[in-house]
């Protein structure tokens, strides 16, 4: 694959390690600095870019297979962007004792991809997640720092068309 | 003085509208105080709205923002308890009268961040003691207490501490595992949104005993709110010398830091925790050595869950030996059992440990939100077992659950009723495991996969026979040959499941005991 010389792919990507090396120098000085460095860029960027993978490694005096291994053991690091609204549906036990099985299948359905998956569009991306501690108001989906209980495969569905509407505007 | 009334900031009141349920009250009434307190762990009257009178404070739930006018109009700021939502005296429900907080005493009171509220309520009486103690003295408050690691493991906290006490070393560590990662568990997340402060004060208390300066909070990444709870808490407390330099102008010294995992369930086990607090996969680590002796950064290290060091605090300020006076057996004080699944009351029942399941399922849940009958419970999160109708009248007490080999865990309590397809549980307990699994032991990280893969024969009926007896002997082998307790417990939910509904596997109820034995 070739790389993109055209003046924007230059400048986006200068801006991209230079969130990487923000997040390194913001955190750097503390022990165990690696998960709170690749947290800040995946919050910044939506992603870890891997070609900036070795100044992670490089700052860090790790090799790069080690920081990548990192980020590939978690679920919470990803190495692609996601799209720019990523949906958290819970697939754990207390949802699944007040339907969340059938709320998993509705936003599959409305969004038509599968979990760990991107819409066509790149509006949304639709992640499992076990677990968001709202068991005692099941089922739970979480979009961003906002958890929604009692879920219904029609509320998640509003929810969804909302999230939409927020967004185009 | 204004009237106030309270609405929880906690986050499951918020998911179900408490946010908008605030604004709606406030926008029509500005000569009244909204107190944004953490929840009362009612969760199925959340939003809970609760309104200070002269006989006590009076509560109103579940309130959606389209009934904040009418209640207004009913009066209830005047007290009206005539309103079609109203619960009477918050300390009159049942559900609340009923329990015995120690650890939650706090729960939903106040203002969450404010410490004077803390203070006004024994806060940081235990830590003012523990001042006066020494090192050996803490040590022995806890052991006398009889506190059991509350994260699932039920090791007596105060050996873990004294292991840690005797360990040579400048540097030592105390480490909360706030990872909590078990479906059908959150009473780590009220505490840390409800009454951080008692977490702060239990992390100090441990410092103060082993001789530990540093401390590491490792939260779970779900746990947004909570994250911010505890640094707005921890700031506060530096400010006021709670914590920082020379605490309250003693020679102890203690630094707390909040630290977020990353979406991953094994980091819950205490290893795997402290290599991921490293900045490395986490990973499980063979013990010997404890971590205890070798824990964080090769230093001696107390790792507890957020309960257990959130009940340091009362131990203190009330003494070990009233702590211990609650419970039965081995298991003494009180459990924070978590109420979730199918059940009409969900929510936070904290008792001495002894009661009965059937009584949690009950009479404190009252049975089942769906009006179906209720066919099987997990208790104790994703690796603990699935207790049939029979096993309802066990005694909640780590001895007794672990007579028939179940385990209490964390104290989640998850209700499923009539519907559930057992076979259908079982593969995800497998599934969740393969997805889970941090990678180290065969028997974990490919068992989970084959377990998947058999379950699906099993129901779809290929091989029927032999693909149970596979499936039995594949239990038997994760179980005996995993490292950690994710591949080794995985099984039990799948064989309970096997032993107790063999119907859902197309196994006769007679047979079933046999092959899951």
């Amino acid at each position: 694959m070739s790389r993109d010389t055209s003046q924007e792919a230059v400048l986006e990507r200068a801006s991209l390690r230079a969130s990487v090396l923000d997040a390194i120098a913001a955190n750097k000085h503390l022990k165990g600095s690696l998960l709170p460095i690749l947290h800040d860029i995946q919050n910044s960027l939506g992603h870890i870019p891997s070609e900036h993978v070795v100044d992670i490694a490089e700052a860090l005096n790790l090799s790069r297979a080690e920081v990548h291994g990192v980020i590939s053991f978690y679920h919470s690091f990803t190495t692609s962007p996601h799209g720019k609204t990523v949906v958290e549906v819970c697939r754990a036990e207390s949802c699944q004792a007040k339907g969340g099985r059938l709320v998993e299948a509705a936003v599959k359905a409305k969004l038509g991809v599968d979990f760990k998956q991107t819409t066509d569009d790149g509006e949304f991306t639709l992640e499992d997640v076990y677990c968001l501690g709202n068991c005692a108001c099941s089922p739970s989906i979480r979009v961003g720092a906002d958890i929604y209980g009692r879920v219904t495969p029609e509320s998640a569905l509003q929810l969804i068309d909302t999230l939409k509407t927020a967004d185009a505007s | 003085m204004s009237l106030k009334v309270y609405v929880p900031q906690d986050s499951s009141a918020i998911s179900v509208g408490a946010n908008a349920v605030a604004e709606a009250i406030a926008a029509g009434n500005t000569d009244i105080e909204i107190v944004r307190n953490g929840t009362r762990g009612l969760f199925w009257l959340e939003p809970m709205v609760e309104v200070e009178t002269d006989q006590g404070r009076v509560a109103y739930g579940p309130v959606s923002p389209s009934d904040v006018e009418s209640l207004i109009n009913q009066g209830i700021l005047d007290g009206d308890q005539s309103h079609s939502l109203s619960l009477g005296l918050t300390e009159e429900i049942p559900f609340l009268k009923n329990q015995q907080r120690l650890t939650f005493k706090r729960l939903g009171i106040a203002d969450p961040l404010s410490i004077e509220d803390y203070v006004a309520q024994d806060g940081f009486k235990g830590l003012a003691r523990a001042l006066t103690m020494t090192g050996q003295e803490c040590v022995d408050e806890v052991k006398t207490s009889g506190l059991r690691g509350r994260g699932g493991a039920a090791f007596p906290t105060g050996i873990k501490w004294q292991t840690v006490l005797g360990a040579e070393g400048e540097q030592k560590y105390i480490v909360c595992n706030a990872d909590e990662g078990d479906s059908g568990t959150f009473a780590d997340r009220l505490q840390m949104e409800g009454d951080p402060y008692a977490l702060i004060e239990g992390m100090t208390i441990a410092g103060i005993a082993v001789g530990a300066n540093k401390g590491y909070i490792y939260l779970r990444e779900e746990y947004p709110h909570a994250h911010a709870m505890l640094n707005q808490a921890i700031e506060l407390a530096v400010e006021t010398n709670y914590l920082g330099d020379n605490v309250l102008g003693s020679e102890h010294s203690f630094d707390l830091e909040v630290r977020l995992g990353a979406k991953s369930y094994i980091c819950g086990e205490e290893t795997a925790l402290l290599e991921s607090l490293e900045g490395k996969r986490g990973v499980v680590r063979a013990k010997p050595p404890l971590p205890a002796l070798e824990g964080l950064f090769g230093k001696p290290t107390v790792v507890n869950n957020v309960l257990s060091l959130s009940t340091i605090p009362v131990i203190f300020a009330d003494g070990a030996e009233h702590y211990a006076g609650f419970g039965m057996g081995r298991s003494l004080g009180t459990m924070p059992f978590q109420l979730a699944g199918n059940l009409k009351q969900t929510g936070l029942v904290e008792l001495a440990f002894g009661v009965t399941l059937d009584a949690l399922l009950n009479e404190y849940g009252g049975g089942s939100a769906s009006d179906r009958p209720l066919r099987a419970v997990q208790v104790g999160g994703p690796l603990g077992t699935y207790l049939p109708e029979s096993q309802w009248q066990t005694m909640m007490d780590y001895e007794e659950l672990a007579s028939f080999g179940a385990v209490l865990g964390h104290g989640g309590i998850v209700a499923f009723d009539d519907t559930v397809d057992m076979a259908e549980q079982a593969r995800f307990s497998m599934e969740f495991c393969a997805e889970e699994s941090c990678g180290k032991c065969t028997p974990c990280r490919v068992g989970a996969v084959r377990g998947v893969e058999v379950i699906d024969k099993v129901r779809s009926n290929t091989d029927h026979q032999e693909n149970i007896v596979l499936l039995s002997s594949l239990c038997n082998t994760m179980e005996s040959g995993s490292l950690c307790a994710m591949g080794g417990m995985t099984p039990f939910p799948v064989k309970s499941a096997m032993q107790h509904f063999g119907e859902d596997f197309g196994i006769s109820s007679s047979k079933s005991n046999e092959q899951a034995s």
